[in-house]
């Protein structure tokens, strides 16, 4: 008979010897696999103190960038939510009033921006749809919470504080970031594209 | 008089020796299973976590205290009371060190020498049972039942081998008084050397009388939720756990006494210390050889998985107990042939 693996072994029903029998061989090789273990080196990550060593592209909470003059990059658009295949992420979009222009950047703006961190799966995929850049996912932890709503974080968890930035130079690999300013992409191209003569502010 | 407030005073201490080094060993036990498994063990309460005996049992006593509706509420804060009593009780006859010398009286390191030492602790040993029964049984749950059922059968077993193991010690010894054989260990050779085997089935029996695995059926936390103690909480259940801690002292400590020589070490009387610093010496080696024999116990515990109820059985019965007789047979052969019997 061919067999599909070769880790099959033959079993034996046959009488125990009786040095099998006294148990004390058994257990005596018993312990001695224990006592090996004592000089083991043990894994334990002692967690506040040590931490884990993280990936350069650990996928962790996320956050809402602003740009260099501080004002909120997502304009809203959606394709985040469209993108995130938990659905997790919800917003609502408001206009740009004047006067506003120090704290959003395009002229439509996410009023309400969440992300249900129960839902997400940390894929990433909000990332690469935002032609923005307005999203990223950081190596933080998302805290634990009590209550599930605890666990909705809106716009005031996830949008960076302009005097702390957030560092995320790790993951804007410079490939990605080149063809997201690639204006021949008609998804790249933002409202200031299509009419040049509009001045940033 | 000074002598009996000399005794009260050492009841104290081994008293509160018991409890502290039943509390260390949670501490140890925890420490040594997760050494053995490759882990770091409690190490947040205090440095290498050793306050947190201390934090078990606050946690222990802040428990909420329950008491079943249908259970016999005497006999239910009996049973774990009646556990502890017998486990501190065992303390008494033990010798812990040779005597303490100052002037011309001897203060003995043992709190009461009585002549049927042996003789004491198998009773006691044998009552502390009626702890686990009389909790069990009140606790009127059928896994305590069940528990307390099958620690009864099983204590009941193994105690007959183990006194048949222990008579073959008495013939060669000849004597009951546990501190005229921890001194008889001085000149000669310890016990273990005359009787390996007994020491062995001694080892196994002592293993089944303190429910530690694998013979720990009495709790079976896998199929008998706790066993006998599934109804108990807060410091109840701790005066079962830590019974059990004690009785594995004490049991460490009269395997320690019985066979390997009590507070006597090789060469001690070639270190030519004075009479009271070999005392001293001589306590702190019995303590060693305890605290080995307690790592044994856990060492034991986190390696093997326990025994079937019918396998059980048949080791108490169909092995444990004719090696033991055996083991009569064997010694009284041997005293015979070498002329040692009167
Ligand atoms: S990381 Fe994935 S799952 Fe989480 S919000 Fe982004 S797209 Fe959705
Ligand atoms: S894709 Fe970017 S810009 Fe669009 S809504 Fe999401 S975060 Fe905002």
């Amino acid at each position: 008979m061919t067999t599909l693996t070769q880790r099959s072994k033959t079993v034996s029903v046959r009488k125990l010897s009786l040095s099998e029998r006294l148990y004390l061989p058994a257990i005596l090789k018993g312990m001695l696999i224990t006592l090996g273990h004592v000089f083991k080196r043990k894994p334990t990550i002692k967690y506040p103190e040590e931490q884990r060593e993280f990936a350069p592209v650990y996928r962790g909470q996320h956050v809402l960038k602003r740009d260099e003059a501080g004002a909120e990059r997502c304009t809203a658009c959606g394709l985040c939510a469209v993108a995130c295949p938990a659905e997790a992420i919800t917003m609502d979009s408001a206009e740009r009033k004047k006067g506003e222009e120090h704290l959003y950047r395009e002229e439509k703006y996410a009023s309400i921006y969440e992300i249900n961190m129960l839902r997400c799966i940390f894929c990433g995929l909000c990332e690469e749809a935002c032609p923005k850049e307005a999203i990223f996912l950081t190596d933080r932890i998302v805290p634990s919470s009590f209550t599930r709503g605890e666990e909705i974080f809106g716009k005031d968890k996830l949008v960076e504080t302009p005097d702390q930035p957030i560092d995320v130079s790790k993951r804007q690999e410079a490939g990605l970031a080149a063809f997201k300013k690639n204006k021949q992409h008609y998804h790249n191209r933002t409202f200031r594209d299509a009419r040049p003569g509009v001045a940033a502010h | 008089m000074e002598m009996l407030t000399y005794k009260i005073l050492l009841c104290v201490i081994v008293f509160a020796l018991s409890l502290g080094i039943a509390a260390y060993m949670t501490w140890g036990e925890r420490k040594i299973a997760a050494i053995l498994q490759d882990r770091v063990g409690p190490n947040r309460a205090g440095p290498l976590g050793l306050l947190q005996p201390l934090a078990d049992g606050i946690k222990m006593f802040m428990k909420e205290e329950m008491i079943p509706g249908q259970s016999n509420k005497w006999l239910f804060i009996l049973g774990p009371s009646f556990f502890m009593l017998t486990a501190c009780m065992t303390g008494v006859v033990i010798p812990w060190g040779s005597g303490i010398t100052v002037g011309d009286t001897v203060y003995p390191m043992q709190i009461t020498d009585i002549n049927i030492g042996l003789l004491y602790l198998l009773g006691v040993v044998s009552i502390g049972v009626y702890g686990i029964m009389i909790g069990g049984w009140a606790s009127n749950n059928k896994y305590s039942l069940l528990g307390a059922l099958r620690a009864s059968s099983q204590m009941i077993s193994y105690e007959v081998a183990m006194g048949l193991s222990l008579i073959a010690l008495v013939m060669t010894t000849g004597t009951l008084n546990l501190g005229e054989i921890a001194a008889q260990q001085d000149a000669g050779w310890a016990n273990v050397v005359y009787q390996p085997l007994g020491f062995l089935i001694f080892l196994v029996c002592a293993f089944a009388e303190t429910n530690r695995a694998p013979f720990d059926l009495p709790e079976c936390e896998s199929e008998l939720v706790g066993g006998y103690h599934t109804e108990y909480s807060s410091m109840k259940l701790g005066f079962f756990l830590f019974a059990e801690y004690i009785n594995m002292f004490i049991s460490s400590a009269v395997m320690a006494t019985l066979y390997f020589g009590g507070y006597n070490f090789p060469f001690q009387h070639a270190l030519g210390l004075e009479g009271n610093w070999l005392a001293v010496v001589q306590t702190a080696v019995l303590f060693l050889k305890i605290s080995a024999f307690i790592f044994l116990f856990m060492w034991v515990r986190w390696t093997l998985p326990r025994f079937r109820y019918d396998q059980l059985m048949n080791l108490g019965w169909k092995v444990l107990l004719p090696l033991s007789l055996a083991n009569i047979f064997i010694t009284g052969i041997v005293m015979w042939l070498t002329g040692k019997l009167g």
